[in-house]
């Protein structure tokens, strides 16, 4: 080893002042650790099974094996009415993972290290979610790709299929922090997992995702309109095929709101206490 | 500016029915080395980790640099350094990767950050796996970026947490280079270690800490002064020789000391110890057993081991309840 020639300690004026202020610093933060999140995930390309083979499973077996029996032998309109609705589970459990990965982070110790830096408390989180916008875009990309494939169409246009793919990924952001505040919550990534699963599995199957509401006893109909996945469904609805969307949108943008006010505070305080 | 740059007092913590801190006091000054000395789950890591500022604790005051650990706990994360018990290094990322995020997080450009890593890399000796992802780095490796992560913002006081624990004795020398280094570059290192050896080798003071409360602080001669300091030890090739052994030994013992076979249980028989004041003990016993064509297989100068630094600190007071209910 050779010596090391020490260059000023104080690297740029003050010393307790972050560069350029606190909120250019949270995004720079947020930023570099976004960045680290990306490299892992381009590392571990096996990782990205949940939003990329596992979406395209669930669309196969729905359409193929359930389809025919559910809209009396029309596959195509299945697929039609079916995709927009698998699109929203799939961002649902696209956020699982990233639950799974900051439990294991603190796990191994790598937040500890984070958190002895002058970083402002939420930027590991904040950055870690940013780059799960990858994951979600993915789904997206991988859904609407092989649901071409497939046969669907969409029959509106290409700018209110961009806004589609642009809410869902919104959706998807403020959803994950769900599964963030599990992370924080749990021992392990597996009970991460299970947790989710139990949760998202009642979203998912209790909505319009899969059927008409109108096929459902009166009581499941019940929960089907108070469950958020449905506003969601029919909006995404709406953008690729056709239909109404305002009032739906303005739902599905007032839970969206409510999911971060509630998680994002429930999730940094868990962060900050679990030591 | 105080002389003493880590200073607390009184601190407590309790995890569940564990008291794993019950008030300790620690003082490091400026530009010196604390070991804090003791064994698992002594308190050790609970307190490195009150200090920089990732866990509050119950009760008690810290301060680090002259600023409050709990006041200010951003002011002090600017100026400290902390290397885990465990390697957290970030697997999935190479050895430059890593160190470059850290140097973004303390706010340097990204051009500083990446000229930061190469020296730092260099440094340690990772220049060639500098481009590697840390998966593929030994454990040496491993513990030495984390290390060299802990380095990146120049920090005034640096914590190590069982810095060598898992090393081989080589790479353990290595680490205890770079410590030196650090000080004489004006840095403060508080490490924790189970091996009363590394304090000895790095420390200006130890601290030892046990059941959660400081039970003795002192330089490490003064510490090995009440322990009963070196032992000599020498095995004979042939056992038959042991009585010849014990009577040289005899001749170097500390005052009011003698040679003794090791008799102790699960040791080997056919060695000799004895209690030496100092390590010039070894010039006369050497050349007095080659006199005496004594053939040699073993001979090393020992400190004591952490039990008896214990078993010395703790004697002739009620020891804890834990030992009695065992």
């Amino acid at each position: 080893m050779t010596t090391l020639d020490v260059p000023a300690r104080h690297l740029s004026g003050d010393i307790d002042r972050p560069r350029g202020g606190a909120m250019a610093a949270l995004v720079r933060h947020s930023v570099a650790l976004a960045r680290r999140s990306l490299i892992k995930t381009v590392r571990t390309p096996e990782a990205l099974i949940d939003v990329t083979i596992q979406p395209v499973i669930f669309l196969l077996l729905f359409t193929y094996l359930f389809g025919g029996a559910i809209a009396a032998g029309d596959r195509g309109a299945y697929l039609q009415f079916l995709l927009p609705g698998l699109l929203a589970q799939s961002l649902a459990l696209g956020g699982i993972a990233l639950g799974q990965n900051l439990n294991a982070d603190i796990e191994k110790g790598v937040f500890d290290r984070f958190r002895s830096l002058p970083v402002a408390r939420s930027a590991p989180l904040i950055g870690a979610v940013a780059a799960d916008v990858v994951r979600y875009l993915t789904v997206c990309v991988f859904m609407l790709g092989f649901g071409t494939l497939m046969g669907f169409r969409v029959e509106t246009g290409f700018v209110p299929a961009v806004a589609a793919v642009a809410l869902s990924i919104g959706f998807g952001l403020c959803f994950c922090w769900i599964s963030v505040w599990v992370g924080m919550l749990v021992r392990t990534p597996g009970a991460v997992q299970g947790v989710m699963f139990l949760l998202i599995f009642p979203l998912s199957f209790g909505s319009n995702v899969f059927v008409q509401t109108d096929t459902l006893p009166g009581w499941l109909q019940a929960f089907v309109q108070v469950n958020p996945i449905t506003p969601l469904v029919s909006t995404i609805r709406g953008l690729l095929i056709e239909g109404p969307v305002a009032h739906n949108l303005t739902i599905t943008l007032a839970w969206m709101a409510g999911l971060l006010v509630v998680f994002v505070p429930l999730a940094l305080r868990a962060y900050a206490r679990r030591a | 500016m105080s002389d003493l740059v880590v200073r607390a007092e009184g601190l407590r913590k309790r995890f569940g029915k564990t008291q794993a801190l019950d008030g300790v006091d620690l003082a490091m000054r400026r530009g010196t080395v604390l070991g804090v000395l003791g064994p698992n789950g002594a308190g050790k890591t609970t307190a490195v980790r009150v200090l920089a500022t990732l866990l509050r604790p119950d009760e008690g005051y810290a301060e680090v640099a002259g600023i409050d650990v709990l006041k200010q706990p951003a002011r002090v994360r600017r100026r400290i350094g902390l290397t885990g018990q465990y390697a957290s290094v970030d697997e999935d990322l190479t050895g430059t990767q890593n160190l470059v995020l850290i140097g973004q997080l303390l706010d340097l450009t990204t051009r500083d950050a990446k000229k930061r890593a190469a020296e730092l890399l260099e440094w340690f000796d990772l220049a060639e796996a500098a481009n590697r992802r840390a998966k593929t780095y030994s454990g040496g490796m491993r513990r030495r970026l984390d290390l060299a992560a802990s380095l990146v913002g120049h920090p005034e006081v640096i914590f190590l947490d069982e810095p060598t624990t898992g090393l081989d004795p080589a790479k353990r020398e290595d680490m205890w280079g770079v410590v030196r280094t650090q000080v004489t570059q004006g840095a403060s290192v508080l490490l924790t270690t189970q091996y009363l050896e590394e304090a000895d080798a790095l420390a200006d003071e130890i601290v030892v800490i046990d059941h959660g409360r400081v039970i003795a602080h002192d330089s490490p001669d003064g510490l090995k002064r009440r322990v009963g300091g070196l032992t000599l030890h020498v095995r004979p090739a042939d056992p038959a020789r042991v009585p010849d052994v014990m009577r040289i030994l005899d001749a170097v013992a500390a005052p009011g000391t003698a040679a003794s076979a090791d008799t102790a249980a699960g040791a080997r028989p056919g060695a000799v110890s004895v209690p030496v004041a100092e390590d010039t003990a070894l010039d006369h016993a050497v050349p007095a057993l080659r006199r005496a064509g004594v053939e040699l297989v073993d001979l090393g100068l020992h400190l004591p081991s952490l039990d008896e630094v214990f078993h010395a600190l703790t004697e002739g007071t009620p020891h804890s309840k834990e030992s009695e209910l065992v």
